[in-house]
């Protein structure tokens, strides 16, 4: 380091004249506002939310919050209930996000390549509907689907085959199921316009020297659209780590804590405990676990083929 | 950075906040409008409370020119209705000047200051007079000041149809003596009567308090003496067989499909299931419930008026796990106005509780929300007294009727009987594991203030 830097000490001279401090300001000035509401609306509330992950706040029943360090991160991990969150988070987010939204997006998008006009605008415009319904509402709409006297059922006693009360046996593939439904839209823009973005020749010639389809998808699709998956991936994967009103209306995450994934148990021991403090932390260790994900795929799209 | 750089950004910040907050202050109330919060039932067709208190309102207004009432009804589930009136009650810019609490939550509000103790208004207050010793230490904080005006209470018992019962060959003047003979007559109709679900006893989170304590501690209490709470220690029970025992009794309900299914029973809709569909439909032969039920089916329920419903069901007493003195259970609950700290027309909203408890709203409401009377001239008159079926049956469980603790920490401990119920509905745990695990939450939820009574 030090070595280094001496033999770097003669180039000084050659390094780009600094702007004055003036005029870096002036160029700063008309982004002061915009600055300063983020640090006041952002930086703000999330530094609040820091400190009450430090304290024993409570909504009720407490006369005064003090600081505890870290008896709520202490307790977090000691809990067998945080422990089966992060667990069903995982599976929630691998089944619903990476296998289901992603794959299924990406298969829409190359079929629909090939599918005639009307098809494709038809599939199309049903799988937006879906995205652009309300959280809500879409899961009020897969609750009554997955109910035990809901249209699956019903569905499935016409044609004769074993019902399944799907949203008590398995709660936690029901509501993947319906974040699947809800989110592959998503995925399957990002796909398309990556797919188009692929120069037919490459294609042609691959064609040419006999490559079959599989062999095209493998060596040729995916590494050419290999950063749109890694960019799909972490938005997906962010996105549903943070699902809670779709899980919410359809189980609040029951039977038992079957479907209590990270953000339902964060909202159950804040709200329904009252343990706002306890809330707050599982929230940051929330955070912390998107914040994996991310390098994760961050580190994948860096790598050169 | 120059030294001005800080002087620009604190002046844009202070500018940028002037603004901001400038923007926020007319939300503030103004002084003729007193703000009443309460709870809408998730059926919005039955519209009781909201009627009762719109009328309520109204007589206010009128006698006090120039006031306004503004309601605030919010339609949910009762814990998602207690988070709410919590975080509004935080800020006075939120914060109702009225708010409907529960007794079972109001001692928890206390102790985190967010109720306004109402004594230098009841003592010259001459209706207080009027009020049952028990109702006035309803909402009683541990510092001893009153916090609340109770509107009425509840008792427990069980509901049954007469007509199933007919068919199953039961009698129409039933009277069980022991848990078994509850399960044994659920058994009958389960044989006897296919299609109807027996017994109903609400259980797990979904219900919330309601599973808590019509269906759990009608059980526990029954069981003896202090299974909850300690008094002489000042303790949290724990590794009791009466808590066991009233687990185990809910899991041969749901367990030998005696009860409703139980994805339906966990579910917070339950209890609005209960009493707007599977009772009046008659779906449902005995249901653990409280004294209030009839008040939906009445002309004043708003929803689907059951006129019938005096003569189909009857009511009898829960009895003790093996009939032990005194032979029956009950607990007795209710709510109360109570005025929050950061209430900005605290003497309006006194002026308004005064007007809800009134004699005459007062009858109103125990009229047209079945309630059981705190009040004595309102428990005498004879309006009251012939108002709803059944009224003189639930009155005559106040004298037997337990309360639950009165302490901070009680929704805590709730909440952990809730999730115990929940794991042995699901079927998740067995009745001995879901007691371990309670002993284990409860240790937390009370910071170790426990004492094992095996």
């Amino acid at each position: 380091m030090t070595a280094g830097a001496v033999d770097k000490a003669p180039a000084l001279p050659r390094a780009p004249r600094r702007t004055p401090v003036r005029t870096r300001l002036l160029r700063w000035s008309p982004l002061a506002p915009a600055t300063v509401l983020l640090l006041l609306f952002l930086a703000g509330p999330i530094g609040y939310c820091v400190f009450i992950a430090f304290t024993d706040s409570q909504l009720t029943g407490q006369e005064s919050a003090s600081f505890v360090g870290l008896a709520n991160f202490r307790r977090a991990f000691g809990d067998p209930a945080f422990r089966n969150a992060v667990v069903l988070t995982l599976v929630f987010t691998v089944v619903s996000s990476i296998l289901g939204q992603n794959t299924l997006g990406l298969a829409l998008a190359g079929l629909m390549r090939r599918a005639s006009r009307p098809v494709r605008s038809l599939t199309g415009a049903m799988v937006i509907t879906a995205w652009v319904l309300p959280e809500i509402v879409a899961g009020f709409l897969l609750y009554t689907f997955f109910e035990r006297r809901g249209t699956l059922n019903a569905l499935l006693d016409w044609l004769h085959l074993p019902t399944q009360d799907w949203l008590f046996t398995l709660p936690i593939m029901a509501v993947s199921f319906a974040n699947v439904w809800r989110g592959t839209a998503f995925s399957m823009l990002i796909y398309s316009a990556a797919l188009s973005g692929i120069p037919p020749e490459v294609t042609e010639s691959a064609e040419v020297d006999g490559a079959g389809g599989l062999r095209r998808l493998w060596h040729i699709t995916l590494p050419m659209i290999r950063r749109s998956i890694g960019t799909n991936l972490m938005l997906n994967t962010l996105q549903t780590l943070s699902v809670f009103g779709l899980i919410w209306a359809m189980t609040r995450g029951g039977p038992g804590n079957r479907s209590q994934t990270l953000p339902v148990f964060m909202y159950d021991q804040a709200f329904l405990k009252s343990l706002i403090g306890y809330g707050t932390a599982v929230a940051l260790l929330l955070l912390l676990v998107g914040a994996v994900f991310s390098v994760v795929y961050l580190r994948l799209m860096r790598e050169e083929v | 950075m120059r030294p001005t750089a800080p002087l620009i950004l604190l002046a844009v910040a202070v500018v940028a906040a002037g603004t901001l907050t400038a923007c926020g202050s007319g939300s503030g109330s103004d002084r003729n409008t007193v703000k009443v919060a309460f709870i809408k039932d998730t059926n919005a067709k039955v519209t009781v409370r909201d009627d009762y208190i719109r009328l309520v309102a109204k007589e206010f207004e009128k006698h006090n020119p120039g006031k306004k009432v503004r309601l605030i009804p919010i339609q949910a589930s009762e814990n998602d209705y207690y988070t709410k009136i919590q975080q509004m009650m935080r800020s006075p810019r939120t914060a109702p000047d009225l708010v409907y609490e529960d007794t079972f939550l109001v001692n928890s509000d206390i102790k985190a200051g967010l109720l306004r103790p109402l004594d230098a208004h009841v003592n010259t207050w001459a209706d207080w007079r009027q009020f049952e010793p028990a109702a006035k230490a309803a909402a009683r904080g541990q510092d001893g000041k009153t916090y609340g005006v109770p509107d009425g209470t509840d008792t427990r018992g069980l509901w049954f149809n007469k007509k199933i019962f007919r068919k199953a060959g039961l009698p129409a003047t039933w009277r069980p003596k022991t848990w078994d003979e509850v399960l044994d007559a659920a058994r009958t109709v389960k044989r006897k009567v296919p299609g109807v679900i027996p017994l109903n006893v609400f259980t797990g989170k979904g219900a919330g308090e309601a599973a808590v304590m019509q269906g759990f501690e009608m059980l526990l209490y029954g069981t003896g003496d202090n299974q909850l709470y300690d008094p002489a220690s000042k303790k949290w029970v724990t590794g009791t067989k009466g808590f066991k025992d009233s687990l185990s009794f809910l899991d041969t309900v749901y367990k030998e499909k005696l009860g409703p299914e139980v994805s339906d029973a966990l579910s917070p809709n339950i209890q609005t299931n209960v009493a707007a569909e599977l009772l009046p439909e008659e779906k449902l032969a005995i249901d653990l419930d409280g004294s209030w039920l009839g008040q939906q089916w009445q002309k004043t329920g708003g929803g689907n008026p059951w006129p019938a419903w005096s003569t189909t069901l009857g009511q009898t007493p829960f009895p003790t796990q093996h009939g032990q003195a005194p032979g029956r259970v009950s607990l007795a609950g209710g709510w109360t106005w109570s005025v929050p700290q950061k209430s900005q027309q605290p003497d309006l909203a006194w002026k308004l509780i005064q007007t809800f408890q009134s004699k005459k709203n007062a009858l109103e409401w125990c009229v047209r929300g079945a309630q059981i009377a705190v009040r004595k001239d309102v428990a005498a008159d004879p309006r009251y007294l012939t108002s709803v079926p059944g009224i003189g049956f639930f009155t005559s469980l106040v004298q037997i009727s337990q309360y639950r603790p009165a302490l901070p920490d009680y929704p805590k401990v709730a909440a952990a009987i809730g999730e115990a119920m929940e794991a042995v509905t699901a079927g998740d745990a067995s009745p001995e594991k879901a007691a371990r695990d309670y002993d284990a939450a409860l240790a937390t939820a009370v910071d170790g203030k426990t004492v094992a009574k095996p």
